[in-house]
């Protein structure tokens, strides 16, 4: 189908259906909920980074009135963990705690006044144990163990794989680099503050509302910590005021409150201070880098070894993967025929890091771009010689054995330069004005489930009415970025009609079909997918009786502006609602539901489960910056970003989200830091924790490349988390261009940038970075062998599937 | 969310009246709030736990501002920062003064924040501007239900940052400020009204209620408002630099005055610098001389935004910046 042949799809249509809701104040957030009776709920949480509990005791907080249940780590023993590799937490501490600001007990009161004193009441005994706050502390200190379930000391996973021949890569090679880079930890900082609201009536059925971007692993989580029947368990999740990945793990308010609930009988809310919310957070991993890598004269790359050390905070949460991630897509923008991945996961005394926007990649991204740039410089090219001969090509095999389908790299990096007039300006502008390029590339969903299923990834469910409207359920949440928007228009699309006409029940794993959430930039990809499969279905339908009832063949219609028409006869047209009619006369109820599982993407090694996807979004950004060599202060003035988005079903959508990821890149390198002093984080306040405001944000010209995935519903791929990549490394090197000090690590924050011109003045190595990376012996790679179709390219898209 | 603790409200209807309200309790007990945008946030972290508010809100007393650059301002203390920023007389007679109430913060403080409440803000540090669960979880500290500070272990004061921002620009420009209490009004020097103490920083009863700021008239005066901050809303000053300067038709600077913000826990008057700029034409060499001299009695300390090296260099560069912007010149291309 051209693309001129949609309707919808393809236009940009501010109109999102959860556009007017959020604006005018009528859209329903987890603490907007009130039942009747509500309890509020209050966790006391550690005051100490690390240290063993002697004793709890509740009594006087039981006591106060107006308390009706107080629990402690005793009332919910059960582990839990999103992967179900490490089951290392607890919804309330027990025996230990590992950073402040975990939760050891949890109160229900029939005000928040109420509960906060009561929290004041509960006295527990303390033995303070010598924190570890570094990747560095970490492996010196393997005796004082954060946990005990890990092989040794604090080392939480360690991860080393070869694809090919690394060594003889390099023997290869006329050129060797080595560079290091540290990334510091960031968090989300979502507007919503996490909130649940949890009720257990008296039939013993439970539900639980909450502020969740999983509705899926929340649920099963309760069913195993609360050892209830999932089947007696409900998960809403309610509209999220932003997640970008800090609410994809179930969390203790959640377990807390549905406990209270079941307790007292009365629905319980837990609401989180924007302090707790630093506290939960499962926000970026500061990590580490080393990388090396051999290329020949005309940059192309014959090997690469990359490491990476990266500070988990106290807990495994999506750590196992977020180990593998930082090795897994340096192969995917550039062709490597060689690669050696070396990672370890350290455990720390800090809040639990998890996946945050880009999840894993950002810090090698960054590594690896500013690293070409460098080595482009060595070699006498310039970041486009060095990138563009090189890129990987689609439909085509990485050598970690990661299958590309659609690939406009060559496309997004061409329009950038172009735009930016890059190479006229690079290394040509006055001294403290630069530019800085970058390119990358992101997953449109995971390949796998975190956990082992072959279930589908995605289910979709449409309900047709007598009145022509049409009823979606699915059990994606939309977060913000969109995705009821796209069900809805998907659905409109195919059978024809006013996206008004449709209606959604999303995320309610009471009602839904199963989506295993947003994360992974996989639900315009997933349930997209399954969208269109059942619309279809009913389609069919609808056409088998409409051309039962003109005598036709059903090949023949067409549905579109809200009725179903005749190609040969024009005079022919039927409202949708009448065909809905006599399909039911017909049928009996209609409904027909769709499913989108990935193909089989898995290699044959041990790790290979992250990395894979359906399809990879390809991103390239330029930045200019001013540096103000006085002051060492950053001003972004603009960032050409293209982004190859398959297709892009809304572009009015696509630029939304490529705008934010902009935003939220230029915080991770200019200014946020999540970091600790005598253990405690330094400032869990939105005041103090440095993000942007739209005072800081410049320019963005934004030019969407559409390369037709054949995967992909209507040829789209992800938008959400891509953008975000290349941003980083393009300000590092920007900086770089305008005033020839490397920042090796980041944020680049002004202090930096005056050491660094002081350094340069001096006449010294105008860089600041880390020094080296710790003695760590990684075991023997893994080896895995190049993967059979490495070399067979395959040259056109449409020679691989419709 | 955050609660605030329980307390009762009181609104006075005279500025008498609110006097007498305050002074019948015990210091601490009752305190005056006007827009609350820095006492309810405190309070909400338990900074302060008083019985009684005294509302200054709805004192007719307390909201006028009248006067020009001729003869001179008058201000209520009741008068918003959204208010006496966008005033046509401030905005061209004290151009710093509206600059500096245009910087605090963000519109919506500014339509609440009061210039009194302002001068009177507390003073700051990330030690102290924490919640009561953080304070406890990293050891409370001598501003407030503690004995150490965290920031200089060992010293008997706190160096909690004076972080208003008008206050430098009203000092550079020689404010008065009057005072309402118990024993009746004084008006002081607002450079009088300030210690150098991070907690007893106003020279202040708890029952004394300021209720106008004068400023001398400034017909002929350059002067300017420089704030260095992280982002272009919300942040406090991390240093202010406020300057006041005439300049005599050959370009010799007549009168100078220099007031630092964010560098103590006052708000200071760099008298040094100012005297290098008097008597001389403003020559790179004398900017850079008074510049220098700015920058020696800063002393940051390790407790806001960004580090202390960074702030005090920082003073250097922006008093030179402002003084060159106020000469008409154009500031030497850098390195
Ligand atoms: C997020 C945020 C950012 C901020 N950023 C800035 C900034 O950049 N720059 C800045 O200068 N300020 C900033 N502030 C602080 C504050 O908003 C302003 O200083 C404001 O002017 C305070 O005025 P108010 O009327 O709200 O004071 P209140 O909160 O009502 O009072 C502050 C103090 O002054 C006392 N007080 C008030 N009025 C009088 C009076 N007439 N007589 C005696 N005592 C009085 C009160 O008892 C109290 O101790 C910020 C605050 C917040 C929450
Ligand atoms: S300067 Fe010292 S005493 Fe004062 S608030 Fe900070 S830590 Fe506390």
């Amino acid at each position: 189908m051209a693309a001129d042949d949609y309707t919808l799809i393809g236009r940009p249509i501010p109109a999102r259906v959860d556009g007017a809701g959020k604006v005018t104040g009528l859209t329903r957030y987890a603490d907007d909920l009130f039942p009747a009776r509500l309890l509020y709920g209050k966790l006391l949480r550690s005051p100490y980074p690390h240290a063993r509990i002697l004793r709890i005791d509740t009594c006087k907080a039981a006591a106060l009135p107006g308390v009706k249940a107080v629990i402690t780590g005793a009332d919910l023993p059960r582990p839990f963990s999103i992967m179900p590799v490490n089951q290392d937490e607890h919804a309330l501490a027990i025996d230990k705690v590992r950073y402040v600001g975990e939760p050891v007990a949890a109160v229900a009161a029939v005000d928040e006044e109420t509960a906060e004193a009561a929290l004041h009441l509960i006295e527990v005994a303390y033995e303070p144990l010598p924190p570890v706050m570094s990747i560095e502390e970490a492996l010196a200190q393997p005796d004082n163990r954060i946990h005990t379930y890990n092989r040794v000391g604090n080392v939480h996973r360690v991860v080393a794989l070869e694809f090919g021949d690394v060594e003889a890569g390099f023997a290869e090679a006329d050129y060797i680099r080595e560079d290091t880079f540290f990334f510091q930890g960031n968090t989300h900082l979502p507007m919503e503050q996490h909130a649940a609201v949890a009720h257990c009536t008296p039939d013993g059925q439970i539900t639980l509302w909450s502020a969740t971007q999983t509705p899926h692993y929340v649920h099963r989580a309760l069913a195993a910590v609360l050892d209830i029947p999932p089947s007696r368990i409900r998960v809403i999740a309610t509209p999220v005021g932003g997640g970008f990945g800090g609410k994809s793990d179930p969390f203790a308010h959640e377990f807390c409150a549905v406990k209270l609930s079941m307790l007292t009988g009365r629905p319980v809310k837990i609401c989180l201070t924007r302090e707790e919310v630093f506290y939960a957070h499962r926000g970026r991993h500061p990590v580490l880098m080393w990388i090396r890598t051999g290329v020949k004269r005309n940059g192309a790359i014959t090997a690469m070894h990359f490491k990476s050390f990266i500070d988990g905070g106290a807990y495994s949460s999506y750590g196992v993967a977020t180990t593998y991630y930082t090795g897994a897509l340096q192969t995917v923008t550039y062709r490597v025929p060689n690669y050696r991945f070396e990672g370890l996961r350290v455990f720390t005394n800090k809040p639990p890091c998890g996946p945050k926007r880009g999840h894993g990649t950002p810090q090698p991204r960054y590594a690896l771009e500013v690293h070409l740039d460098k080595i482009a410089e060595d070699l006498g090219l310039d970041p486009v010689q060095i990138r563009r001969p090189h890129l990987a090509k689609p439909f085509s095999m990485t050598v970690n054995h990661l299958r590309i389908t659609s690939c406009a790299l060559d496309e997004c990096l061409d329009a950038v330069v172009k735009r930016s007039e890059f190479l006229q300006k690079h290394r040509r502008l006055p001294f403290g004005k630069g530019v800085g390029l970058a390119c990358s590339a992101y997953l449109s969903g995971a390949g796998l489930p975190i956990y082992w299923n072959e279930m589908p990834h995605s289910g979709v469910t449409l309900q047709l009415d007598r009145s022509g409207s049409v009823c979606v359920f699915c059990g994606a949440v939309d977060i913000g970025q969109g995705s009821d928007s796209v069900l809805a228009f998907t659905v409109a699309e195919e059978l024809g009609i006013d996206p008004r006409d449709v209606r959604l029940v999303t995320a309610d794993t009471g009602i839904t079909p199963v989506d295993l959430g947003s994360y992974s930039s996989r639900v315009t990809f997933m349930a997209g997918n399954a969208a269109i499969v059942a619309a279809r279905q009913l389609r069919e339908r609808l056409f088998a009786a409409v051309a039962e009832h003109w005598g036709i063949p059903a090949r023949h219609l067409r549905a579109a502006q809200g009725r179903i028409f005749a190609v040969t006869d024009p005079s022919r047209s039927m409202p949708f609602a009448e065909a809905v009619q006599r399909a039911e006369a017909k049928f009996g109820t209609l409904s027909a539901s769709g499913s989108y599982t990935p193909p089989p993407l898995a290699g044959k090694y041990k790790g290979h489960g992250v990395g894979p996807s359906p399809a990879y979004s390809y991103t390239a950004a330029v930045a200019q910056v001013d540096v103000d060599p006085d002051t060492g202060w950053v001003t972004v003035e603009k960032v050409w970003i293209a982004h190859d988005i398959g297709k892009a079903l809304n572009p009015y959508l696509v630029e939304g989200q490529i705008e934010g990821s902009v935003y939220m890149a230029l915080g991770e390198v200019l200014m946020e830091e999540q970091v600790f002093r005598r253990g405690v984080h330094k400032f869990p306040s939105m005041l103090e924790y440095k993000s942007p405001t739209f005072l800081e944000m410049p320019e963005v010209e934004t030019i969407l490349i559409e390369s037709l995935d054949p995967e992909g519903p209507y040829g789209a791929k992800e938008a959400g988390q891509g953008p975000l990549l290349p941003v980083i490394p393009a300000v590092a090197n920007a900086v770089y261009d305008a005033i020839g000090v490397r920042l090796d690590e980041i944020p680049i924050t002004p202090e930096k940038v005056l050491k660094g011109l002081e350094l340069r003045a001096k006449g010294q190595v105008a860089r600041l970075g880390p020094r080296g990376i710790p003695a760590f012996a990684f075991p023997p790679p893994r080896c895995v062998e190049v993967p059979e179709e490495w070399l067979v390219h395959l040259p056109d898209a449409k020679t691989r599937r419709p | 969310m955050l609660r605030l603790p329980p307390f009762t409200y009181l609104q006075p209807r005279t500025l008498g009246e609110a006097v007498r309200l305050l002074a019948e309790q015990p210091p601490g007990e009752a305190m005056a709030v006007a827009g609350g945008t820095d006492l309810y946030p405190n309070m909400k972290r338990r900074q302060f736990e008083p019985k009684y508010l005294v509302g200054l809100r709805r004192l007719p007393e307390l909201r006028f501002l009248h006067g020009d650059a001729r003869q001179g301002l008058t201000i209520g203390a009741g008068m918003t920062l959204t208010e006496v920023s966008t005033h046509p007389q401030v905005r061209q007679g004290y151009p710093a003064l509206a600059t500096a109430a245009g910087l605090v913060s963000t519109p919506q403080l500014r339509n609440m924040g009061t210039i009194g409440g302002n001068l009177c803000l507390d003073t700051r540090c990330n030690y102290y501007n924490q919640t009561y669960w953080w304070r406890q979880a990293i050891g409370f500290c001598l501003k407030k239900d503690g004995d150490t500070c965290w920031v200089a272990p060992g010293s008997r004061r706190c160096w909690a940052v004076a972080s208003s921002d008008t206050a430098p620009v009203l000092l550079a420009l020689q404010a008065q400020v009057t005072l309402l209490g118990p024993q009746g009004e004084r008006t002081l020097p607002l450079a009088a009204l300030y210690r150098d103490d991070g907690i007893a920083y106003l020279n202040k009863g708890h029952a004394e209620i300021l209720t106008r700021i004068t400023v001398p008239p400034a017909e002929g005066l350059r002067m300017a408002y420089v704030k260095l901050r992280r982002r272009g809303a919300f942040d406090f000053p991390v240093l202010g630099v406020a300057v006041a300067l005439r300049l005599a038709d050959d370009g010799t600077c007549t009168e100078a005055r220099l007031a630092l913000g964010a560098v103590a826990s006052a708000p200071l008057l760099a008298t040094e610098a100012a005297a290098l700029l008097q008597g001389n034409r403003l020559t790179p060499e004398v900017i850079e001389a008074a510049a220098a001299a700015a920058f020696r009695p800063a002393r940051p300390l390790d407790n806001t935004d960004l580090t202390l090296a960074y702030r005090k260099k920082m003073v250097r560069v922006h008093v030179a910046r402002t003084l060159y912007q106020l000469a008409g010149l154009a500031a030497p291309a850098a390195l």
